[in-house]
């Protein structure tokens, strides 16, 4: 059996998705930004799509939503976006995030800091979240942006961005949040949230690998990452691709009509995989359930390498991660556990499981069954257990 | 950077068939009690090495009998498949040895009985680190049979502890190959090829040395040495005017002048003082002077006069010296 349980690396593309792009690679190719028939007959899919996206996320039709490659683009266009707007010459020169950002943000602050930026790293609390006191304590007159992720992709961990979007509105700070771990497992609402900038990455909501997209609300003002043509009115250069938009506009909407389905069925089997994980003896899992979105467990086993349960869940047909998929040749511990410092011991023993729409309960039975196996196997090998 | 590693994700794809079956199933994992060393007549080593918090651990047991010899020998570990699998194949090259010759047994050694074929890698680079463990673990067992400390075990200093390159030959190999990068010295001795933590720090874990230090600091050594030689045959008057720096160059031509230019000119009521020194890019000395006394505005001081200052300079010094009077 194959079983794939590392949705919060990528995610299978929704076939109904996929159904709306094929037409898009060989019969309607024109280029959008042609004046002719070819490129301008294309319009109507793609309005339509950003629609979805729009509605995905319940942006404004004034505001803007700009399609990049990914959710890394995304996340470097905003913090370099302001240095050049909000810090270059300037007053202010500090940027707050957290410690356990994806390190498309993080690895962007640290070359942010070689440039002269100060940057605050929040620590997590022992729930796993940062909370909108610490963000509000960690603004100074300096502060150009803070940048706090909806929902950590390792723990499934949701912030609170709502009310730390309230304090950032208060303190006239603008507001950035990575909402990839969010969007598809949870209502995502930007006017809500007060946020001034939002990043998603279509291929972690069964949309297409490879395309993204950036909320930019109406009023501020961004320095485009790329220059070199007027595609995106001027502020992302570049041919638009449009089979990917189309696609991800369409696993956009099927998400948002799958949110009721995500709550209650994902929900369901993810607490069954973790309450049947927890029976093992000095498994913890990290996060409460009613924090998470309905998909992620980050379990630690003690005396397991999390590299070598993954080798046997690997063999059984079994997808996981140690952790974050940008990090799995990484020798390190795993950040968040670090982060979260309950048990330093436990750190280089995490496994993630993150589930999708797809996956059944006969699969999570079968999970089980070959988890326990190899907590046994492993045990006996271990030195340390 | 080449385009095989443009793409990530193959670190499974990159271990040998004898990792992956050792890591499957071990073959010499388990544990030796009082009562085994007993029932042989010889005398239990438990070693423990590394941590959890570290992300590795090994136990070696042992039994060794009078004669200094392992009869047997076992092992647990937490760690990832290429710890588990270097702990195996290093019990398995422990067996039947004395512990003398035991400790001998390098990660370098374990590494390559893992290979499938002699010439491709048992794991790739990142995960040398793990076999390390199981050499640390052979020098903790048999420090604690012989009553020593584990560093009596080491000659020298080990840098990179992966490829097992020690301090003296990095810097001997920067000193003979004028080696100036540190992509320079992974090509020549392959440390810092592996797991990278001896590069600088914030790898994996903490070193004592690190290859940006060595470099750096054995760089500084050479330049030292270099000046000391140069000056050294200066005052022997064996540096050629050209390997000259621009103050030996200065002081070599202030010399010349007034030992053969100077009491010339000022027989006429004349003298000349120097501007500037420049290495042209074309490969010439440029000296610019400025004529003093009688010489300034004397007819010659363009011709038969500068002719006769370049000459002296040249046969003195070098046949590539220009000199300009501004």
């Amino acid at each position: 059996m194959r079983v794939y349980l590392d949705n919060n690396a990528t995610t299978m593309l929704d076939p109904k998705a996929f159904e709306l792009m094929k037409p898009y690679f060989c019969e309607q190719y024109g280029n959008p930004n042609s004046l002719h028939k070819f490129g301008t007959e294309i319009h109507k899919a793609i309005s339509e799509s950003f629609d979805k996206l729009y509605a995905g996320i319940n942006a404004k039709n004034e505001d803007d939503v700009i399609i990049t490659s990914c959710a890394t683009e995304s996340n470097n266009w905003v913090l370099k976006g302001i240095y050049f707007d909000e810090i270059l010459g300037k007053n202010k020169n500090h940027i707050i995030t957290t410690e356990v950002e994806h390190p498309a943000i993080r690895s962007t602050c640290a070359f942010l800091e070689s440039l002269g930026v100060e940057v605050t790293y929040l620590p997590i609390d022992e729930d796993a979240r940062v909370t909108a006191q610490q963000v509000r304590e960690a603004i100074t007159e300096k502060t150009a942006l803070v940048s706090v992720m909806w929902a950590n992709n390792e723990t499934g961990v949701i912030f609170p961005i709502e009310e730390i979007g309230q304090v950032c509105k208060e303190k006239g700070v603008l507001f950035h949040t990575d909402a990839v771990q969010a969007i598809g497992k949870i209502p995502v609402d930007v006017v809500k949230a007060n946020v001034d900038f939002l990043s998603f990455s279509g291929h972690k909501f069964h949309g297409p690998k490879g395309i993204g997209g950036l909320y930019i609300r109406k009023g501020v003002s961004l320095t485009p990452l790329f220059h070199g043509g007027e595609h995106m009115g001027g502020k992302r250069s570049g041919t638009l691709n449009v089979p990917y938009i189309i696609g991800m506009g369409e696993a956009m909407r099927l998400a948002q009509e799958g949110l009721d389905y995500e709550a209650r069925e994902v929900r369901h089997l993810r607490d069954y995989l973790e309450d049947a994980i927890l029976k093992n003896d000095e498994v913890i899992v990290v996060g409460k359930k009613e924090l998470k979105v309905p998909n992620t467990i980050l379990t630690s086993i003690r005396g397991i390498e999390g590299e070598a349960m993954l080798w046997d869940l690997n063999k059984a047909g079994i997808a996981a991660s140690t952790g974050s998929a940008c990090a799995s040749e990484d020798l390190e511990a795993n950040p968040v556990m670090s982060a979260i410092g309950a048990d330093k011991e436990l750190a280089h023993t995490a496994i993630r499981f993150s589930l999708s729409r797809f996956n059944t309960q006969e699969e999570i039975d079968y999970t089980i069954r070959i988890f326990n196996q190899s907590i046994q196997r492993l045990r006996e090998i271990s030195s340390t257990y | 950077m080449a385009k095989n590693d443009l793409l990530g994700g193959a670190l499974w794809d990159a271990y040998s068939n004898k990792v992956a079956q050792r890591m499957d199933n071990p073959t010499h994992l388990g544990v030796l009690t009082e009562e085994d060393a007993k029932a042989r007549n010889a005398k239990l080593i438990v070693a423990d090495y590394g941590a959890e918090s570290c992300g590795d651990a090994v136990r070696l047991y042992w039994l060794v009998d009078e004669e200094d010899t392992i009869i047997d020998a076992k092992f647990k570990s937490f760690g990832c498949g290429t710890a588990i699998a270097s702990s195996d194949m290093m019990v398995e090259l422990c067996l039947g040895k004395k512990v003398q010759d035991a400790v001998k047994i390098t990660n370098i050694d374990v590494e390559k009985a893992l290979r499938d074929d002699p010439d491709t890698p048992a794991v790739p680079g990142q995960k040398m680190h793990c076999s390390v463990m199981a050499y640390d673990v052979i020098k903790k067992a048999a420090s604690l049979y012989l009553g020593k400390d584990m560093a009596d075990f080491e000659d020298e200093i080990i840098v990179c502890e992966c490829a097992r390159v020690s301090l003296s030959t990095i810097k001997e190999v920067i000193k003979l190959n004028d080696l100036k990068t540190i992509e320079e010295i992974t090509n020549f001795t392959k440390a810092g090829a592996f797991c990278k933590s001896c590069i600088k720090p914030g790898g994996h874990e903490a070193r004592d040395y690190y290859l940006v230090d060595i470099l750096r600091e054995t760089r500084l050594e050479m330049e030292t040495e270099a000046l000391k030689q140069n000056a050294q045959k200066v005052q022997l008057g064996d540096l050629p005017f050209a390997e000259m720096t621009i103050v030996q160059k200065s002081k070599a031509i202030d010399k010349t002048i007034d030992e053969h230019i100077r009491p010339m000119l000022m027989m006429d009521g004349g003298d000349l003082e120097i501007i500037d020194i420049q290495d042209s890019q074309d490969g010439h000395t440029d000296i610019f002077i400025r004529y003093l006394g009688a010489c300034h505005g004397c007819a010659s001081a363009s011709t038969g006069t500068l002719y006769a200052i370049e000459n002296v300079l040249q046969e003195h010094l070098d046949s590539n010296i220009r000199v300009l009077p501004v």
